[in-house]
């Protein structure tokens, strides 16, 4: 059987491509990876109105067949027909920016020159209506001699005009050649340059001066004081909101989670099983499916400022704050994502073209609190720091909890500062971004971007986490200790933790710290329901134990100084896998990755040890 | 007059960029926003802190760049 024929989606960035991947193909994505480069693979079905199924590609946003970064490199390669384990497309759907018509027809001329057919989605005009143009779709078509398809992607118009345009293109399925050969020079840019702003002149029938929305939204959010405002403003709504509105969610999840376990309690004789399952698998895993509400209010907000438009000025009014430790503001985007997870903030300085400027970014990313680590500090400090008022309305935990973010922001900015004067020394390339237009983001758009984000975390829960919790489990569970022993001493997880015990005793960490740090290498968050299996297990079958909450028995056996060591171990937390791979991918090669765990550990270590010797001296 | 001592909101056109002083990648970064010479340019906003970057119209695009990226760039203002 023939494989269903391919397009490929090209267009330049903020042209609206993801808003109309999402509306030709709906939920049926595949999100992966092309293999050798670290570049994400977005393909999806989509039919055509005779039924014929398409494979549509998703490719990278690029402003030219001129690669200047990886991504770019990808969207190249692919259209060239050179990129390894991918088909040379059958077409080619090109979105425009309608309300900057001269400088995408520029990418779109590119384009049509590659000889494979092309129709142009003609996107975003309601946008060029609202800044008073009007653009002659069909003049358009016959200067460009392609069809041209007005749409609105955001609002789902003209999607069915554009499947039309694409089932006469598609023809018999059978491929073109490519036409033009590689390279493009830069007089080639400024001659092509030079058409698209004839063309677009030409097709450009009406235009009358109104005051563009995005200006007068702009002369608020980039004003020289109302601007920081609404920016420190916005994130700490956004950091409010994490804590205060997932609350219940989160509350709902964990009886939920304290139901099941005492379902099984009763329902199977006690023994291996029921002891796995209450223990190992629902505890352990509860204590960490447990965080979804605040990992995905955290994205909701990342998505949210990134479909509006509002993320770039973000990063216009940090670019001089960012410059004083040799970045850009480009890095604040991925610093900002990375309070989600490092993992989507390594991936996103893709978009930073200064391998320097990308690779320091990289290297600090996992020094920002990523929302992994909020199940370890709540944990933490929830059960050892005293909820004391400082002054109204101010608690000590807050003021913990905030230091604790702060500290991480600090610390990556002194490690970027150190790292530019060192290791990734070089004259810095500056900062170029295109602002685009506010937009109101489509609900629908969002809604599948928390959807692949759950996904992904109920899969690391349901495999990694699970795996290490069961592995913990049982590795702390047996050989069962004879009467008089500690099973957490005994047990084989147990030795190995005296083992590592001897190395951060020294740092006030006690027997549980050293067990629950090497399972949490799988994930930060696992530190939590490792330290919940344990003592677990040590509570044993004294059912009233058993069923007591981790924090209060952490309040009983920690002292406040190996609390705020432990706190300030997972400040600096070296110990992810997940960040680490993406490192190896992002870096392509160990070095970097090496690097990474090797400073973050030893800065670990000692602001850990200075934590707990500074506090114990204080007489905490 | 360079871009970067353009007064906010004043019409300019390009006149002249000086290609040589900008990095490679910054230079074809600028064309691939179309920056070219005769295009008309409006300098809009300043950022917060220290008054860079800018924040120009460039065409129909709103591009973004520091001051010294700036300083490349030779305008007049349009008639």
């Amino acid at each position: 059987m023939n494989p269903a024929p391919m397009v490929a989606l090209v267009g330049n960035p903020n042209a609206g491509k993801s808003a109309l991947f999402n509306a030709l193909t709906g939920a049926r994505q595949k999100v992966g990876n092309y293999p050798g480069v670290t570049v994400e693979r977005k393909a999806g079905r989509m039919a055509l109105a005779d039924g014929r199924p398409i494979e549509l590609i998703d490719l990278p946003g690029t402003y030219s067949l001129e690669p200047a970064s990886p991504d770019e490199q990808v969207t190249r390669d692919v259209l060239f027909g050179k990129q390894e384990g991918e088909r040379l497309p059958q077409a080619i759907l090109c979105v425009v920016d309608a309300t900057n018509l001269d400088n995408h027809l520029r990418f779109t001329l590119q384009l049509i020159a590659l000889g494979l057919p092309v129709v142009v989605a003609l996107n975003m005009v309601d946008m060029a209506e609202r800044d008073g143009l009007r653009i002659d779709a069909a003049k358009l078509s016959q200067e460009l001699g392609v069809p041209v398809i007005p749409t609105v992607a955001v609002r789902k118009r003209g999607i069915d005009e554009l499947k039309a345009a694409m089932e006469i293109l598609v023809g018999d399925g059978a491929t073109r050649k490519i036409a033009a050969g590689p390279g493009f020079h830069h007089e080639d840019i400024v001659v092509l340059q030079r058409r698209a702003r004839a063309i677009a002149i030409a097709a450009t029938t009406e235009e009358h001066g109104a005051r563009k929305v995005s200006h007068r939204i702009d002369s608020i959010a980039l004003h020289p004081i109302a601007g920081p405002v609404v920016l420190f403003g916005l994130m700490f709504v956004v950091f409010q909101a994490v804590f205060a509105w997932a609350q219940a969610p989160m509350d709902a999840i964990t009886a939920g989670f304290d139901w099941l376990g005492h379902w099984v309690e009763a329902t199977f004789p006690n023994g291996f099983v029921r002891n796995l399952l209450a223990e190992g698998v629902i505890k352990g895993t509860g204590a960490v499916v447990t965080f979804l509400p605040q990992i995905l209010i955290l994205f909701f907000f990342i998505l949210l400022l990134e479909a509006t438009g509002y993320m770039v000025r973000a990063a216009f009014i940090m670019d001089r704050l960012m410059a004083r430790v040799g970045l850009s503001g480009r890095a604040f985007i991925p610093l900002l994502s990375s309070f989600a997870c490092a993992v989507p903030g390594i991936m996103a300085t893709r978009t930073i073209d200064d391998p320097r400027d990308r690779l320091t970014t990289i290297l600090i990313a996992p020094l920002t609190t990523c929302s992994a680590r909020l199940p370890v500090y709540t944990l933490i400090i929830g059960s050892c720091i005293p909820n004391r008022q400082v002054i109204p309305y101010v608690g000590l935990q807050g003021i913990v909890l905030f230091g604790l973010f702060v500290m991480g922001i600090v610390c990556a900015l002194l490690a970027a500062l150190v790292l530019r004067k060192t290791v990734t020394k070089g004259p810095s390339q500056g900062f170029m971004m295109e602002m685009p237009k506010y937009q109101a983001p489509s609900v629908r758009d969002v809604a599948l971007g928390l959807w692949t984000r759950a996904l992904i975390f109920l899969k690391r829960a349901g495999t990694i986490i699970l795996a290490s919790n069961v592995i913990l489990w049982v590795l702390a569970s047996y050989p069962v200790a004879p009467a008089g022993k500690l099973q957490t001493e005994y047990s084989i997880a147990g030795r190995i933790a005296s083992a590592i015990e001897v190395v951060v005793k020294p740092i006030g960490f006690n027997h549980h710290i050293a067990l629950a740090l090497p399972p949490a290498m799988a994930a930060r968050e696992v530190a939590v329901s490792a330290l919940a299996t344990t003592y677990a297990i040590d509570a044993g079958d004294d059912t009233d134990k058993a069923s007591e909450e981790v924090g209060p028995k952490l309040a009983k056996d920690w002292s406040l100084p190996t609390a705020l060591a432990f706190l300030m171990w997972f400040v600096f937390a070296p110990q992810c896998l997940s960040t680490i791979a993406v490192t190896r991918r992002e870096t392509n090669g160990w070095k970097w990755p090496a690097f990474m765990v090797g400073y973050l550990f030893v800065l670990a270590y000692i602001a850990a040890g200075a934590t707990f010797w500074i506090a114990t001296w204080a007489g905490l | 007059m360079r871009l970067d001592q353009l007064p906010l909101k004043c019409p300019a056109r390009v006149s002249a960029v000086a290609w040589d002083e900008l990095a490679e990648t910054a230079a074809r970064r600028l064309r691939e926003l179309g920056l070219d010479e005769g295009v008309t340019v409006e300098a809009l906003h300043v950022a917060p802190f220290g008054k860079d970057p800018i924040a120009c119209r460039v065409g129909r695009m709103t591009v973004a760049l520091r001051r010294a990226q700036a300083h490349c760039i030779s305008v007049e203002y349009a008639a």
